[in-house]
């Protein structure tokens, strides 16, 4: 069983976002990075089916901010190879991402991609159905299951109330990951820091040329928060007096 | 290309989603020909409301149930044969399998998490919902993946339009396969009846917390709800998640305890009678949909608050 599993770093939202000059782009000059959440789960489930049935857990990446750490992160949770698509990929589409990694995808054995459902800056649309496109495999996302038996894959999708749809699919195929069977795994800094010494970091040249988003960013804004919410302030004492007053008017 | 604007129906276990209705409305606003686009196995009736000018039908055993691959391919077929200026499709579960591969087959530009579209422009709503981003077309024609509770449902609902059958295209040879439906574990509460819900979040930081908000829950006489990532974790069963993969919920009063409000979260919520959010980060957009907002530590406010109940 080898599995690829792209990922890609998001700016963390504990930080507060501005818009930078341009009115176009995140100020992203203080910005903190991390692994897209979903890639995080998308990782693990790798790793799971890894300890499951054998086989390599590959972890490739974008050149791109603080993409290093991340890759030698995956090392230290347990990816075989992690490989860095080099390339200047600052500002490109998802599109552009996409293809570009399903040109170095499509030249490695694979039998499952997993990635990320989703990122928060998905503006062109998700990676693991344009990368399924691009390499002409089948695709499931907002996937919550992945079982492995006899050459085939039972998915379990997520849809609205807790319903799932499951399918049986061949592989090789990519999904879209919602969420990993179990939290994803932490490693200590100190273990990202032995992989930094002793993990091969491959680098490959990439190229997503030939493909574009179609549009480009004329704006970026914070959205208006209509109305917003009447604040409550002073001490947690009076603040309690004051919501508990709301709250028994309202029921 | 044609005037005509494809809107993507989307129903599950016999039901239209009501972000079909949402892009119906919208696309009778952008003007054009509306027409829905309806896959099913026996499904035609589920049209009868729709407020459009015309229903393309596609009608296979193959498509009784969604299939990202099945339904993926007649999609496409129809997009190439027809040609319409705009795709309108959910960015739900089903339409994130739909959206990004009819862009790649059909070769048209596409903008997810929309929340506001015009002819040239649409806006998406990234950074869980902390920036929105309008993008310029370069063409006129484009895919929009609509975010669900966008636009109100009601003008897109009408007394149907002529239904046109089109022959599926060979389906033989599919790669995945729907298996079955799997209904969620019953026995818990059941969030959706609760007339008040404390509902918590990231800002917990441990499930050893849980009985802090439980006991605000126990107080009110209402249930304990969450956010995505307190499922995901295990601290609480799925039948207690609100929002797009959890369940949609109206309660009289609704809580928010340390959740930041990510859009997959607002679209289960929001609809609430009274939103109080706590919260410490006074940027967090759950203070853009609450009703009252308060920025201060849960550990010091809700203990205070269930005191003075």
């Amino acid at each position: 069983m080898n599995i690829i599993v792209p990922i890609k770093q998001v700016p963390d939202l504990v930080e507060e976002l501005q818009v930078d000059a341009s009115g176009k782009d995140l100020d992203r000059e203080w910005l903190k990075y991390k692994v897209s959440e979903f890639d995080d789960h998308a990782l693990e489930e790798a790793l799971l089916l890894k300890e499951q049935h054998g086989g390599s857990v590959t972890a490739i990446a974008l050149d791109g901010e603080d993409i290093d750490k991340a890759l030698f992160a995956a090392s230290a949770k347990g990816a075989d190879r992690v490989i860095k698509v080099t390339g200047d990929f600052k500002g490109a589409s998802n599109h552009t991402a996409a293809k570009a990694l399903a040109n170095v995808i499509k030249g490695m054995p694979y039998d499952l991609v997993l990635t990320g459902v989703q990122s928060v800056e998905d503006r062109d649309g998700q990676i693991a159905v344009l990368l399924a496109h691009y390499l002409g495999t089948p695709h499931i996302s907002v996937v919550t299951g992945v079982e492995v038996a006899g050459g085939k894959v039972t998915v379990h999708k997520e849809y609205g109330g807790g319903v799932v749809a499951e399918f049986e699919a061949s592989l090789p195929m990519v999904l879209g990951i919602q969420a990993a069977r179990e939290t994803p795994r932490y490693v200590p800094v100190s273990r990202v820091r032995q992989a930094m010494r002793d993990a091969n970091l491959e680098e490959v040249a990439g190229d997503g040329s030939g493909v574009s988003a179609g549009s480009s960013i004329s704006r970026m804004f914070k959205p208006e928060t209509g109305g917003g919410a009447e604040m409550l302030s002073g001490s947690a004492q009076e603040i309690a007096g004051k919501l508990a007053a709301i709250i028994k008017s309202k029921m | 290309m044609s005037n005509s604007i494809f809107v993507i129906a989307e129903h599950l276990k016999g039901k239209i989603e009501d972000v079909t209705y949402e892009m119906l409305g919208k696309a009778r606003e952008l003007g054009g020909e509306v027409v829905a686009v309806l896959l099913g196995s026996g499904a035609k009736g589920l049209a009868g409301n729709f407020n459009a000018d015309k229903v393309l039908y596609v009608d296979s055993p193959a498509l009784a149930d969604f299939n990202p691959e099945a339904y993926g391919k007649v999609i496409a077929s129809l997009v190439k044969s027809h040609g319409p200026k705009m795709v309108l499709v959910g960015y739900t579960s089903q339409g994130v399998d739909i959206a990004a591969g009819l862009s790649v087959d059909c070769d048209m530009p596409l903008l997810a998490y929309a929340n506001a579209i015009s002819a040239g422009s649409v806006t998406s709503q990234l950074y869980g919902g902390k920036m929105n981003v309008e993008s310029k077309l370069e063409g006129e024609r484009f895919i929009a993946a609509v975010i669900p509770g966008a636009f109100p449902a009601e003008p897109g609902k009408g007394s149907g339009a002529p239904v046109e059958d089109v022959a599926a295209p060979d389906l033989s040879g599919l790669k995945v396969l729907f298996k079955r439906l799997i209904e969620p574990a019953g026995g818990d509460v059941d969030i959706t009846q609760a007339s008040v819900l404390v509902s918590v979040g990231r800002g917990i930081q441990s499930a050893d917390n849980l009985p802090i908000v439980q006991a605000l829950a126990d107080k009110l006489g209402g249930a304990l709800s969450s956010s995505r990532p307190i499922v995901d974790a295990k601290w609480l069963p799925k039948t207690r998640q609100v929002g797009k993969s959890g369940l949609k919920v109206k309660p009289k009063v609704y809580i928010a305890v340390g959740i930041s409000g990510a859009p997959e979260h607002i679209e289960g919520m929001k609809g609430a009678d009274c939103i109080i959010a706590i919260n410490t980060d006074p940027k967090a957009p759950i203070f853009s949909y609450a009703h009252y907002g308060v920025t201060a530590d849960l550990f010091d406010v809700v203990p205070a608050l269930v005191e003075k109940l």
